[in-house]
């Protein structure tokens, strides 16, 4: 699809404006079905035993008390899920993850599940499963892990990305590497050089809906699943190869999802209610408890990162170079390499080399957290980059200015820039009142910049206009915040209609082509450019019904706002026949009228923010307060502008809690300690601040209005403005996040 | 099995249903009553998705046994709404964008509709402490701040 470049002068009449959301009402009324809000007649409550080891080989499980038990009609473990991946070690990954093979790899892990009349009878039945485990040591901290010494997780695990490929196996699954110029000679030339090592702890997404789904296989070789997912059509595949169904022949319906953040973009728990709903012949419904959803699903990575950067006497960043250590759970992931690739591409540097290593440990497998990777690596930078132009004497505003990427800059994970927003949203903070606010004692400004690619992927589009002028826009890309109203507006905006005429749904599997799942911030990017492509497919067909009721030749017949229009001087007269009189008359003039549109969305902008923190912190306590916070963030085109704002909120609030207080707390004995909400404490209202935002446009050039993803790059920069702010309230560099009060008084007293 | 039987009044309708002992109010809402708006997010009393009004005190219906409704008022969020008019909070929710996912929209509206009978004009701090028992994940609160406050005003006649 190209697009003409000149819509960044255009103007808009739906998009932009602030409507109320088609799944408003039932949302705020309770009517709205989320994934554990469905029931199917004669299902089965599905449980899941999980192992309490962090590291163990399972000797022997014996079900059959558990078979035994009355109103059991199911049990299930690795031997009802014979592997069938055909030697695609990823797709093996998540099977042995959503069910132990020989060893459990972490305290959570899945090793058995029954399927009973009711949640009572199969949880006392998960008692009567005997498992034999033979422990074996553990790791949990990626520093230990990342050890020559450490215990082995996988004795398959050779590091990828060395040469020659390493003798021994390791924890470490791979290394990765970016970069340009000579970093060493650099550094050497440098007039102030900053060296410093960072930790991050691991966190979770902490949506509020539990996973949960309802399965049912029938004995006809088709099955349906209900379950709240980011991606049903990705849930689909990876069901249908695990249990060896047809993908066609499963349908996945997703429901209203309770949040994600990248945590309900992985199987887990559904393709066991399949295989217990499969044996029990029945269908199974499985909701995790709060408890297992710790333990089991999520989280992100823990870190540690060294930095160095150097810079000349004038403010100029001459090298930089860092080496990221990613945890990744006991299963290889990606998640090293994108910190790499993310640590310093807001800048603009000649000398820049980052590596990144993903290190196994026994934790619960990683999965994405909005802008997976890149809040850790700048918490690093930033943290780096203050301390940095402190050195040279610059403030750190105007230092970044000086140092930021550009139209044209290479960045430091290759490709180079086309317009980009970190200058303007630099600016946009050193001339923002809260840069200027004064501040009392104990108080502490931050400010911190960060980026992310966002991504476009494969999106499918049904538009479909109703005989009553009504048009009904099916996607497939599920809406995690907000998406249908964006996605009707743009359907609206492009047919020239009103809003309210338009209603969009989400489509099952079976009702719409393949859609890669909502993550990468590609829910409105890619399916608003599928959107437009298949309202202009549509309009092609009105003029022609039009020009077929006009009995005049459709090059004759041009669209304006919602209407055909009859041009030259012979059709001049006729009176414009609206979408509505045409979808009136589509029965006689060749039936329904539709427009469909199949894309890989390609050109998905990347993002940048700049955030400003106020915190305050009790010197006697460690005790911190967040005073103040405002978000600057190049949004490309804002298609609904409130929904924008709440992506911003949403991911500074996240970043926040990351920064001063989430963690994963294990024991010695590799168990957590601290699985629910009481003790792992998400920010709650009273702990927060107003989030103020401010919203830039610059369009992206490869969507037709202009539109980015705006949905991760707000977590990016909190927790590095945040350790900022805390760091120049109490005069010591914070390095270690979470910054919780004891961790406070720690960096105080050292 | 031995149910107990109990007899209780849920927005305004009376309401029968036999439950187990150790059976919690939020499971027989749920799963006896289909009052499905009812969210759970926890089960342990950590996150005000199943925020219910019993009598006149807000209360997680997941720390609350179904047998202690007997002959008690209960207000859930499926009662908010009088016909097609929305409660100003069910309003003031869709107009400031209060919810993101939703699934504590309805604890929420629950627990500011408490907040809001005991306080009619609360500041913005005491909205905050108001509604601390219930967590949001996606919004960051600020606009189910902004929201409160505008139904507030609204509900004043302000
Ligand atoms: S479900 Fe009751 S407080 Fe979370
Ligand atoms: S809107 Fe998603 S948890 Fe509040």
């Amino acid at each position: 699809m190209t697009f003409d470049p000149s819509h960044a002068a255009r103007s808009f009449s739906s998009v932009g404006t602030r409507p109320i959301r088609p799944d408003g009402v039932d949302k705020v009324t309770g009517r709205a079905r989320y994934g554990a809000d469905f029931n199917m007649p004669g299902q089965l409550i599905g449980r899941i035993l999980r192992s309490p080891h962090a590291h163990a080989v399972i000797r022997k499980i014996d079900t059959s008390k558990a078979e035994q038990f009355p109103g059991v009609k199911a049990v299930v473990t690795a031997a009802d899920l014979p592997d069938l991946t055909d030697g695609d070690t990823s797709m093996y990954d998540i099977l042995d993850n959503c069910m132990a093979r020989n060893k459990a790899l972490y305290d959570g892990h899945a090793v058995a599940a029954v399927a009973a009349i009711d949640a009572r009878t199969a949880k006392q039945a998960l008692k009567l499963i005997d498992v034999e485990y033979e422990l074996l040591p553990h790791v949990t901290d990626v520093d230990q892990a990342f050890a020559a010494d450490a215990p082995l997780i996988n004795e398959t695990i050779f590091t990828t990305g060395v040469d020659p490929k390493p003798d021994r196996a390791s924890n470490v699954s791979m290394r990765s590497q970016f970069g340009h110029g000579d970093v060493d000679a650099g550094m050497a030339e440098a007039d102030f050089v900053v060296a410093r090592t960072f930790k991050t702890e691991q966190t979770h997404q902490g949506y509020i809906e539990p996973h949960a789904c309802v399965a049912n296989v029938s004995s006809d070789g088709t099955a349906d699943l209900w379950v709240c997912t980011q991606g049903h059509f990705v849930y689909r595949q990876h069901c249908a190869q695990l249990l060896g169904l047809e993908a066609s022949r499963l349908r996945v319906t997703s429901s209203e999802i309770g949040g994600g953040f990248g945590g309900k973009t992985h199987v887990w728990a559904e393709p066991v209610a399949l295989a217990l709903s499969r044996k029990a012949g029945r269908p199974v419904k499985l909701v995790m408890t709060r408890d297992e959803v710790f333990r089991a699903t999520g989280p992100t990575s823990a870190t540690s990162i060294d930095v160095k950067i150097g810079a000349m006497k004038d403010g100029t960043i001459i090298a930089a170079d860092a080496t990221l250590r990613y945890s990744c759970g006991p299963y290889a992931g990606s998640w090293a390499e994108v910190g790499a690739m993310t640590a310093f591409a807001c800048y603009k540097l000649e000398n820049v080399r980052t590596v990144g290593y993903e290190v196994l440990v026994n934790r619960p497998k990683t999965a994405a957290y909005r802008a997976p990777s890149a809040p850790m690596a700048a918490f690093a930078v930033e943290s780096a980059i203050d301390e940095l132009a402190k050195k040279v004497g610059m403030d750190a505003v105007d230092f970044r200015i000086k140092n930021a990427a550009q139209e044209g800059t290479k960045a430091s994970y290759g490709p180079v820039y086309g317009p980009i927003g970190i200058g303007p949203t630099l600016e946009a903070v050193k001339n923002h009142p809260h840069m200027k606010a004064s501040l009392g004692k104990n108080q502490g400004r931050g400010m911190a910049c960060g980026f992310w690619f966002n991504f476009g992927g494969q999106t499918c589009t049904d538009l479909n206009i109703g005989m009553d002028g009504t048009v009904s826009l099916a996607v497939g890309t599920v809406d995690v915040g907000g998406s249908r109203a964006s996605l009707s507006l743009v359907a609206a905006e492009e047919l020239g209609i009103d809003y309210a005429q338009v209603r969009a749904v989400i489509a099952d599997t079976s009702s719409l082509g393949y859609n890669d799942m909502t993550d990468g911030s590609r829910g409105t990017f890619s399916s608003s450019m599928a959107t437009i492509s298949a309202a202009r497919n549509a309009i092609k067909i009105l003029r022609a019904r039009a020009a077929q009721m006009w009995d005049i030749p459709v090059e004759d017949v041009t669209w304006e706002k919602g209407h055909a229009v009859a041009k030259g001087e012979t059709h001049g007269n006729l009176p414009n026949l609206s979408l509505k009189e045409i979808a009136a008359a589509s029965g006689t003039t060749g039936g329904p009228i539709a427009g469909h549109s199949e894309i890989v969305a390609d050109g998905a902008g990347v993002s940048f923010a700049t955030h400003i923190c106020d915190i305050e912190v009790d010197p006697e306590t460690g005790a911190t307060k967040v005073l103040r916070y405002t978000v600057v963030q190049d949004a490309g085109k804002a298609v609904h502008p409130t929904y924008v704002e709440g992506q911003y909120q949403g991911g500074a609030a996240q970043g926040i809690g990351w920064a001063l207080n989430e963690e994963y707390i294990y024991g010695k004995d590799g168990r957590l300690q601290n699985a629910g909400f009481l003790d792992y404490r998400i920010p709650v209202c009273s702990d927060l601040p107003m989030i103020d935002t401010q919203i830039l446009e610059i369009p992206n050039p490869n969507h037709p209005y202009g539109v980015r993803g705006v949905g991760e790059t707000s977590i990016v920069p909190p927790l590095a403005a945040v350790a900022n702010a805390v760091s120049n309230a109490v005069g010591v560099r914070m390095q270690h996040i979470p910054m919780s009060p004891p961790r406070i008084l720690a960096a105080l007293e050292a | 099995m031995a149910g107990i039987a109990v007899s209780t009044t849920i927005n305004g309708d009376h309401a029968e249903f036999l439950c187990h002992p150790d059976e919690t109010l939020l499971e027989v809402l749920r799963e006896r009553l289909g009052l499905m708006g009812v969210k759970e997010g926890c089960g342990t009393g950590d996150c005000g998705a199943c925020s219910v009004i019993l009598d006149d005190r807000l209360v997680c219906s997941c720390l609350v046994l179904g047998a202690e409704a007997e002959g008690r008022q209960i207000a859930t969020v499926e009662g908010m709404a009088q016909g097609d008019r929305l409660h100003p909070l069910q309003q003031k929710f869709l107009e400031h964008a209060a919810l993101q996912c939703g699934i504590c929209t309805p604890g929420f509206l629950i627990a500011a509709k408490d907040l809001l009978a005991k306080n009619p004009d609360p500041t913005e701090e005491e909205i905050r402490f108001g509604l601390a028992g219930n967590l949001c994940r996606c919004t960051g609160y600020d606009k189910i701040v902004r929201a409160v406050q505008d139904a507030a005003s609204v509900m004043r006649g302000a």
